[in-house]
C-alpha cells in the first residue's frame, strides 16, 4: 500500500500538472474535447463512488447535474461565482439527503426506477415553475468565465474526486460499503448503519454531480429543462462507468476516454443516427466486457502471470 | 430480577398474515451458559433468532439484554450492544477477502477496531477458529465448512456477550463436528453465553447447559437435555403420536 503511494503520488502530481497545461497549447476543438472528456471524469467517478459498492444503480446523475447548472444560470449573474458554487453544492446535498433517505431504502430495479422517475420529476418541475411562474422557458447564461477556466476548474474537481475516492477506500466507510454491496442483512448485524453509510456517500456523489453542472453552465450560453436536465446524460455516465470499471477508482476514466471519444466522432458524422448507435454501443459494452475494462486488464495480467507461474521448472 | 439474566425473552410473539410463527415464547439466557433451541422444522426457531438479532421486529412481547429494552432495535444496534449470530444459510462476503470478512466484524461493532491493529487481530480470530493461513483467500475459494468457520470468526469480531448460532453445526462430517463442538465449548469458557438453534443432537446433549423445544410457535418444554428430551410431548412434537 505505501510503496504504492510512493510511487503514484509523484505520477499523479506530473499526470495532474501536464493536464493543467492543456489550455496553453491546445486550440479550440482539443480544449471543448478535453473539458467534454473531464466533465464526463468527475461524472462517472462520482457515479462509481457510491454505485460501484454498493450495486446501487442510480440514473439521478442528470438531475444533480442540471441542478448545478440552474443554480448557475439562477444566481451566477448577481453573486460572485464562489458563492454561486457554494449554493448549488448546498441545494445539490439537500436534494440528495432528501431522496437518499426516502429512497435508499428501495432496492434493484427499483432504486433504478425511481432514481429514473426523480431526475424526469425534477426536470417536469423546473419546466412548471419557468413556464407558469417566470413565463419563460430558457434562461441565458451570461457569465465573466473563460474556457479555459471551465477547464482548470474541471480538472480540480476531478482531482478532488480521485482524493476522496482514495480516502473512502481506506477508511471504515469503503469497508462498510463494500459490506453493503454484498450482503446488505449481513451489514447491518456486523454493526453498519446501512441508511448513513448509504445516504452520506450517495450525498458526496452527489456534490460532484451538481458541481460538475455549475461549472459547465457557462459553456452554453443558453439552458432550458431539456438541456440540462436531459436524461441520455444519465445514461452515457452509466455506461462509460460500466465500460471502464467500477470496482475501482481509475476505472471509470478508462471508459470515459474513449466513449467520449466516440460520441463526439458520432455527433460530429451521424448527427441523424445518434441515438440508435449509442444504443448499439451500449449493447455491445454489456454483452461483449461485463467487467470492464478493468476487468480485462485484471484478466490479462492474471492469465500472464499464470503462463509464467507454468513456464517456471 | 430480570437483570440477572443476560437474555429475558417474555411474552415474545410474531405474526406473518394469518400464521402465528411465534406464540408468547418465554426463556432466559444466564451469563457464560449455552442453551439450545430446539424444535421440529416451522416450530419458529429461526424467527425467535431474528428478533433477537434485530431482523425482525416483534409483534408483541419484550428483549431484554441485561435488564435493557432491545425488542425493535435496528439490527445494527443491536450489534454493537454485543449480540452476534450467524445465519442458517452461510452468509459469507462474497467479493471480499476472509480478513476482509473479519474486518467488517471488527470495525463497527463493540470493539470498532481499525487499522495495523484490526488487522492483527483478525489474524487472531482467523487462526482460532481453524482457518490459520488463508486470511488473503477470497470466500468463493472456501469449503462449505470454511465458509462457516469464517461466519463464526465475523461474528466473534463483534466480541460477543451473546453468541446466535443457527444450526452451525449442521452439515459438519463427524470430525468436523468434534472439533466444532470443541470450538464452541471453548467460547463459552471464555464467558460467551451462547444461543443455538441446533438438530444434532451429539451436540445438544455435549454441550446445552439448558434446552428449551419449540413446536408451532409455542414452547413446549424448557429444562436440562436429558430431561427435556424425554419429555413426551418433546417427542410427540417431534415424531407424532407414540402408537399411531
Amino acid at each position: 500500500m505505501n510503496r504504492q503511494v510512493l510511487l503514484g503520488a509523484p505520477l499523479a502530481l506530473i499526470a495532474v500538472a501536464v493536464l493543467a497545461m492543456v489550455p496553453f497549447h491546445a486550440d479550440g476543438y482539443v480544449l471543448s474535447l478535453a473539458i467534454s472528456i473531464l466533465n464526463y471524469t468527475v461524472l462517472a467517478t462520482a457515479w462509481a463512488l457510491f454505485s460501484g459498492p454498493t450495486r446501487y444503480v442510480s440514473l439521478a446523475t442528470v438531475a444533480f447535474f442540471g441542478i448545478g447548472a440552474y443554480t448557475v444560470a439562477v444566481f451566477g449573474e448577481a453573486l460572485a461565482w464562489p458563492l454561486v458554487l457554494l449554493i448549488a453544492l448546498a441545494v445539490g446535498v439537500v436534494v440528495a439527503l432528501v431522496v437518499g433517505l426516502s429512497t435508499l431504502r428501495l432496492s434493484g430495479v427499483y432504486f433504478v426506477i425511481f432514481t429514473f422517475g426523480l431526475a424526469e420529476l425534477i426536470r417536469q418541475l423546473v419546466t412548471w415553475y419557468e413556464v407558469n411562474i417566470t413565463r419563460t422557458l430558457g434562461r441565458y447564461v451570461f457569465i465573466d468565465i473563460t474556457t479555459e477556466q471551465i477547464y482548470w476548474q474541471l480538472l480540480g474537481l476531478a482531482v478532488l474526486v480521485f482524493l476522496c475516492g482514495m480516502l473512502i477506500r481506506r477508511s471504515r466507510l469503503g469497508l462498510a460499503l463494500r459490506v453493503i454491496g454484498d450482503d446488505e442483512t449481513v451489514a447491518r448485524h456486523v454493526g453498519i448503519n446501512t441508511t448513513t453509510a448509504k445516504v452520506a456517500l450517495f450525498a458526496l456523489s452527489a456534490v460532484f454531480m451538481t458541481l460538475s453542472g455549475a461549472v459547465m453552465a457557462p459553456r452554453w450560453t443558453y439552458i432550458d429543462p431539456a438541456i440540462a436536465f436531459n436524461p441520455v446524460t444519465s445514461f452515457q455516465v452509466l455506461i462509460m462507468a460500466l465500460l471502464g470499471g467500477v470496482h475501482r477508482l481509475y476505472g471509470p476514466v478508462l471508459g470515459v476516454v474513449p466513449l467520449a471519444l466516440l460520441f463526439e466522432y458520432l455527433l460530429a458524422n451521424f448527427p441523424n443516427h445518434f441515438s440508435i448507435l449509442i444504443g448499439l454501443a451500449f449493447m455491445l459494452i454489456v454483452y461483449a466486457i461485463p467487467r470492464g475494462i478493468v476487468g480485462l486488464l485484471e484478466q490479462g495480467r492474471g492469465a500472464i502471470r499464470n503462463f509464467g507461474g507454468e513456464k517456471r521448472p | 430480577m430480570s437483570a440477572s439474566h443476560l437474555l429475558q425473552v417474555s411474552g415474545l410473539t410474531r405474526r406473518f398474515g394469518g400464521l402465528v410463527a411465534v406464540d408468547g415464547v418465554d426463556f432466559a439466557v444466564n451469563d457464560g451458559e449455552i442453551l439450545g433451541l430446539l424444535g421440529p422444522n416451522g416450530s419458529g426457531k429461526t424467527t425467535v433468532l431474528n428478533m433477537i438479532s434485530g431482523a425482525l421486529a416483534p409483534n408483541d412481547g419484550t428483549i431484554r439484554l441485561r435488564g435493557a429494552a432491545i425488542h425493535g432495535l435496528a439490527p445494527h444496534r443491536i450489534a454493537r450492544l454485543g449480540v452476534a449470530r450467524t445465519f442458517q444459510l452461510v452468509r459469507v462476503l462474497g467479493s471480499l477477502s476472509c480478513r476482509e470478512n473479519v474486518l467488517a466484524g471488527l470495525a463497527f461493532g463493540t470493539r470498532h477496531l481499525w487499522g495495523n491493529a484490526a488487522v492483527r487481530e483478525a489474524g487472531d480470530i482467523l487462526d482460532r477458529v481453524g482457518l490459520a493461513g488463508r486470511a488473503d483467500m477470497m470466500t468463493t475459494e472456501l469449503t462449505y465448512i470454511d465458509q462457516k468457520r469464517l461466519e463464526l470468526a465475523r461474528a466473534l469480531a463483534l466480541k460477543p456477550q451473546l453468541l446466535l448460532l443457527d444450526e452451525w453445526l449442521a452439515g459438519l462430517n463427524p470430525t468436523e463436528l468434534l472439533q466444532g463442538i470443541e470450538l464452541i465449548r471453548s467460547l463459552r469458557s471464555e464467558g460467551v453465553a451462547i444461543l443455538m438453534v441446533e438438530h444434532v443432537m451429539d451436540a445438544i446433549r455435549s454441550l446445552c447447559d439448558r434446552c428449551v423445544v419449540m413446536n408451532a410457535g409455542r414452547r413446549i418444554a424448557d429444562g436440562i437435555p436429558a430431561a427435556v428430551l424425554a419429555d413426551p410431548e418433546v417427542v410427540r412434537a417431534y415424531l407424532g403420536d407414540a402408537d399411531a
